[in-house]
């Protein structure tokens, strides 16, 4: 039993393992080099293709694109999402229920299914092209994940503590970035993180909304490599690390986190 | 007092409902909408056609049936071997050991990549010329197994199965560890003291405990497999000949590709339907198990 076990775990590993390197080694190879010597070492560790990669491609503005994106979409999701999970908490009577159930609803409905409308929408308030319209529908998008996690969270912190800050006189407003907000913290910040992975590595909206290069986010001007490049693998690894990169070094320090809110945001998405 | 409250309360709904209303809850009734009509997306007039794209879709057209088909396949191969492997492995590193932790985490390393950069490693994985996986098998001297692992129609659907289980195992394993950690030990000593076998144990104590765990395992699975439109579109784009199309991919194509909004607003609508009610008798199946236990 133990040394199936070892078998396994260890093969697992090498399956996780080995395509990996084969990408980080195939970036330092020429074209010829990958169709003779596939699995091996690189015959020397030359930047050419990360040089061209940024001298044949906007790959600064893709980047930047994908920040701005991300953070934007992450910082108000949050910001709104709590918001209304602190108000679904808080409130008395059956308007909360019914909110956040129309919330919770949307959970339910797959990204394909509004694509279409959504599209058109977009399309006619001129915002296709423009990182503010894949914001906006971003927000709207990963909302109801993000007020599930964040309300169940909320709802454990102790009534009589916001009753002793209304005693105190506290306005509500108050007692949201008081109170609820720091306590309910490790779980935004599990939401953050599992907003941000979603965020940095979606496709489908940019696929949908953006056609002009000085809009484009890192995986849509990846999947477009691939016309270019067809299989020049060195190159297109090579746009797979620097998109991959700022995921890939986040979670080399804040793997417990990273492992925790994604968890979070499948379980409750 | 109270309702001097609920009106407060009320003002820290408003950005986000308005934006959810106008870019979520309008588009999905719109959808809704659309299937009733023959709107190509373009023009700006289109007929009311009542229940003809339904109809057309249900009774008339294969692909839809082919893309309906490659889900399903697509779908039991994921949810098998997703989750066998992940409750396997979490078995396995159940403890919270140094090497079980590190191991734990490499596994779950390929979740935070993109689909897109997760669909270009796996096209070299499976490329016929220069594919990692014909390579291996050449070394091996079993050239008889090496394959256009995407090209052929036959497997292409599960090579990229293969890829989906490759890319969230990690992830279901935690969801499994987490569920494990929480079985109480006095339960294990229990049916030790009773001479229990190791399949016994399993059998008896780990599985009934482990079903909240696996229900939220296959759900999430099962809609995660649903929902693999970036993978596909990036891997094949649904071909050879639609047999990697799911139905996700389908209606992509059949509005943007096409330009027959009414018709794929249908095949939406539909593809709505059919998660629902998965869902539902997923968790009528799991729920109705778990009583019997």
């Amino acid at each position: 039993m133990r040394i199936i076990r070892f078998i396994l775990l260890t093969l697992f590993a090498l399956v996780v393992i080995i395509p990996m390197m084969i990408v980080v080694l195939t970036t330092f190879k020429s074209t010829s080099e990958v169709f003779s010597n596939i699995l091996g070492l690189p015959s020397s560790l030359s930047f050419k293709n990360y040089v061209s990669i940024f001298t044949e491609q906007p790959m600064s503005r893709y980047f930047l694109n994908s920040v701005i994106v991300t953070f934007f979409s992450v910082t108000l999701t949050l910001l709104f999402a709590s918001l209304i999970a602190y108000s679904v908490t808080r409130m008395f009577g059956w308007i909360g229920v019914i909110i956040f159930s129309l919330f919770t609803l949307g959970m339910m409905v797959p990204a394909q299914v509004n694509m279409i409308p959504l599209y058109q929408l977009v399309y006619n308030l001129g915002l296709t092209n423009s990182l503010l319209g894949l914001i906006l529908v971003n927000i709207a998008v990963t909302m109801p994940v993000a007020i599930f996690i964040i309300t169940g969270f909320m709802k454990s912190i102790p009534k009589s503590l916001f009753e002793a800050a209304t005693i105190d006189g506290a306005s509500e407003f108050k007692m949201y970035y008081k109170i609820a907000i720091p306590l309910s913290l490790p779980s935004i910040a599990a939401t953050a993180i599992f907003l941000c992975v979603m965020h940095w590595n979606d496709l489908l909206y940019p696929l949908l909304f953006i056609t002009n290069n000085d809009y484009k986010t890192l995986p849509l001007a990846l999947l477009e490599f691939q016309g270019e490049y067809a299989t020049n693998y060195p190159l297109l690894f090579t746009g797979v690390l620097i998109a991959s990169a700022p995921m890939i070094l986040a979670y080399l320090f804040l793997q417990r986190y990273f492992i925790a809110g994604i968890t979070a945001g499948s379980v409750k998405g | 007092m109270n309702l001097k409250r609920n009106k407060v309360l009320l003002l820290f709904l408003i950005p986000g409902l308005i934006l959810y209303s106008i870019f979520f809850i309008i588009p999905t009734i719109n959808a809704v909408i659309y299937s009733f009509t023959d709107w190509d997306g373009l023009s700006p007039d289109y007929n009311i056609v009542g229940f003809d794209n339904y109809i057309n879709i249900l009774t008339n057209d294969s692909i839809f049936l082919k893309a309906m088909g490659n889900n399903l396949k697509f779908m039991l191969f994921v949810l098998i071997f997703q989750t066998g492997f992940s409750l396997l492995f979490a078995l396995f590193l159940i403890k919270n050991t140094k090497t079980n932790v590190f191991l734990r985490a490499l596994y779950f390393f390929p979740t935070i990549l993109s689909s897109v950069s997760v669909a270009f490693i796996w096209s070299f994985v499976y490329d016929p010329n220069i594919g990692i996986l014909n390579t291996i098998l050449g070394y091996l001297n079993l050239e008889f197994l090496q394959q256009s692992w995407l090209g052929n129609q036959n497997i292409a659907i599960y090579s990229v199965a293969v890829t989906q289980v490759w890319f969230h195992t990690g992830q279901m394993l935690v969801i499994f560890v987490a569920g494990l950690q929480a079985i109480p030990k006095d339960l294990y000593e229990v049916a030790n003291i009773e001479g229990a076998s190791r399949w016994q144990r399993f059998r008896y104590v780990t599985w009934p405990m482990i079903a909240p765990s696996a229900t939220i395992v296959m759900a999430y699975t099962t809609i995660q497999s649903f929902k693999a439109f970036d993978l596909i579109f990036a891997m094949t784009r649904g071909g050879p000949n639609y047999s990697t199309e799911i139905l996700a991919t389908l209606i992509y194509t059949t509005a943007f590709r096409s330009f027959e909004f009414g018709y794929a607003s249908a095949e939406s609508v539909l593809f709505m339907i059919i998660i629902a009610i998965i869902t539902v008798l997923q968790f009528r199946i799991l729920r109705a198990s778990k009583v019997q236990e």
